[in-house]
């Protein structure tokens, strides 16, 4: 009971207001209220980072890679992280950015696997293009909402023979390309993948493709200071989904006596 | 049970003098006029069978499910109103929702059944509402094994080791305890199930049914799936089988 009579409303005069048009009373909200609402601050920069995921399609389908290394800050801080996923049956996605927002995808993408296609049981299943859509809109969402979630994934998949490689971001933006990599990648990887794969994505077979995965990596492993050289590899082919346990890169550095310039060389 | 409720059956919250709640019964019969129900658990996984009377011979073959998903690993059969059961089927994909968020872990029947159980018994509380015309077979394989749990409307959710609900129940938990359920492979409780849904179905009463099989265990990866077509066949062949030699 409401034992304060301001609160009642006013009560309806049908001399001049027959409908009781006039609005209401409005009611003071006694709800529960946030006390730290004012105090909540939204996402200014990932903490746990994941560095570049690489993509490319080739004649069977789809390969995606990326390293096992989330870091905090500069600190290669766990260095057994899984951050290639499968999605249903036909998709792998990979994140860069915060690996707190990416195991939040993960959880998100299994509750609407669930409902979508095991509950609804009606022969219908998400296939890349689907899931590729569905982040883009939780992305541009959480994005409006000024609270993004701080990521850049590829989504990469097969469904019905059709190949599909696809990027999305903490923006929302999207693009699509037969090769794409993210953070770091874009910068190293991505023109050497365009020069391996571009208009010959037909011609390459698992091997070559895996060649020019293991190349590219290995740069990055040499430029990126946030990299690792523990990797795994994803393929999606007509088959369904593969990720390969973490394999270790060969890696050279004989070279580097040769350096000079930096560090404490006296000469 | 008599005949007359004598007034103490207009309502779910009005007990009568001798301490039952006539609505509630009214309820269960409303299951014991549905088609048969059934649930295995065995050794390394759960079976579920349904007899799914045909009401119109227009409808497409395979209308109607009346066993449901609920997770992945779970599987859910209802008997008695065909929309109560899909409401209830709801009611507990929401609820799996929510355990799973809470716990980041797949939620186990046992939990299942008790929430659903919580749900159905405050439909039996309340003068302005009606309890649920329909009892659930909950079946799943979870961290606890296969499970087996039954949902009434009156509330009650026990877990079983066979269970079957529906018109044909009472012979059908007769055979049931004839088998050695303990002992039965997954695929060997595919085939008593649909020989047991041949069974109790009464040609000379009843409309055609049709048979509807899902089963959880390592064959399916611990997912809940409709029994493929070749056991399917298989098992409905031997069941016809079995059913005249029965005779």
């Amino acid at each position: 009971m409401d034992h304060f009579p301001t609160n009642w409303g006013r009560p309806r005069n049908d001399a001049f207001d027959a409908y009781n048009t006039y609005p209401f009373h409005v009611r003071p909200d006694n709800g529960p209220r946030d006390a730290f609402a004012d105090n909540v601050q939204r996402t200014q920069q990932p903490i746990v980072t994941g560095t570049s995921v690489l993509a490319l399609k080739y004649k069977d389908g789809i390969m995606m890679a990326a390293d096992c290394l989330a870091s905090y800050g500069s600190l290669a801080r766990f260095k057994d992280i899984q951050r290639l996923h499968e999605v249903g049956k036909f998709t792998v996605i990979g994140a860069s950015g915060d690996m707190s927002d990416y195991q939040y995808l993960q959880t998100t993408l299994d509750e609407l696997l669930i409902s979508e296609e095991i509950t609804a049981a009606d022969g219908h299943s998400l296939g890349p293009v689907e899931i590729h859509e569905y982040l883009s809109r939780l992305m541009y969402g959480r994005r409006s909402r000024l609270n993004p979630l701080w990521n850049s994934i590829l989504v990469g998949g097969v469904k019905d023979g059709k190949s599909f490689l696809a990027y999305v971001d903490l923006l929302g933006t999207t693009y699509s390309s037969s090769t794409l990599a993210t953070g770091y990648g874009a910068y190293i990887a991505q023109p050497l993948l365009r020069k391996a794969v571009e208009g010959r994505e037909m011609d390459i077979d698992e091997n070559e493709a895996r060649k020019i995965m293991t190349d590219c990596l290995r740069v990055l492993f040499y430029r990126d200071a946030r990299s690792l050289n523990k990797y795994q590899i994803a393929t999606v082919t007509d088959s369904g989904v593969a990720i390969s346990p973490s394999m270790e890169l060969g890696t050279q550095w004989g070279f580097a006596e040769g350096i000079r310039g930096y560090g404490a060389q006296t000469q | 049970m008599t005949s007359i409720g004598t007034g103490y059956d207009l309502s779910a919250s009005t007990y009568s003098p001798d301490g039952r709640i006539f609505q509630v019964e009214y309820a269960n019969k409303a299951v014991e006029n549905s088609g048969t129900a059934i649930g295995l658990r065995v050794k390394d996984g759960v079976v579920l069978a349904v007899e799914k009377l045909i009401q119109s011979k227009l409808l497409i073959p395979g209308a109607n499910r009346r066993i449901q998903t609920i997770d992945r690993h779970m599987g859910f059969a209802t008997a008695g109103l065909v929309a109560d059961g899909r409401q209830l089927a709801n009611r507990s994909r929401e609820e799996g929702r929510s355990l799973r968020s809470q716990f980041h872990h797949p939620p186990t029947a046992k939990m299942l059944a008790d929430r659903l159980g919580l749900f159905v018994q405050a439909y039996t509380l309340y003068g302005s509402v009606r309890p649920f015309g329909a009892s659930a077979i909950v079946g799943s394989v979870d961290k606890n094994g296969p499970q087996i749990f039954v949902v009434e409307p009156s509330g009650v959710a026990l877990g079983y080791h066979g269970a079957a609900v529906g018109k044909g129940r009472q012979l059908a938990k007769t055979e049931l305890e004839k088998l050695k359920l303990a002992e039965l492979s997954t695929r060997e409780a595919v085939i008593e199930a649909a020989r047991i849904i041949y069974l109790v179905h009464d040609d000379a009463k009843e409309k055609d049914f049709e048979l509807e099989m899902t089963w959880i265990g390592n064959e399916t990866g611990g997912q809940h799936e409709p029994v493929p077509k070749d056991l399917f066949d298989e098992a409905e062949r031997k069941a016809k089988e079995a059913l005249e030699s029965f005779e």
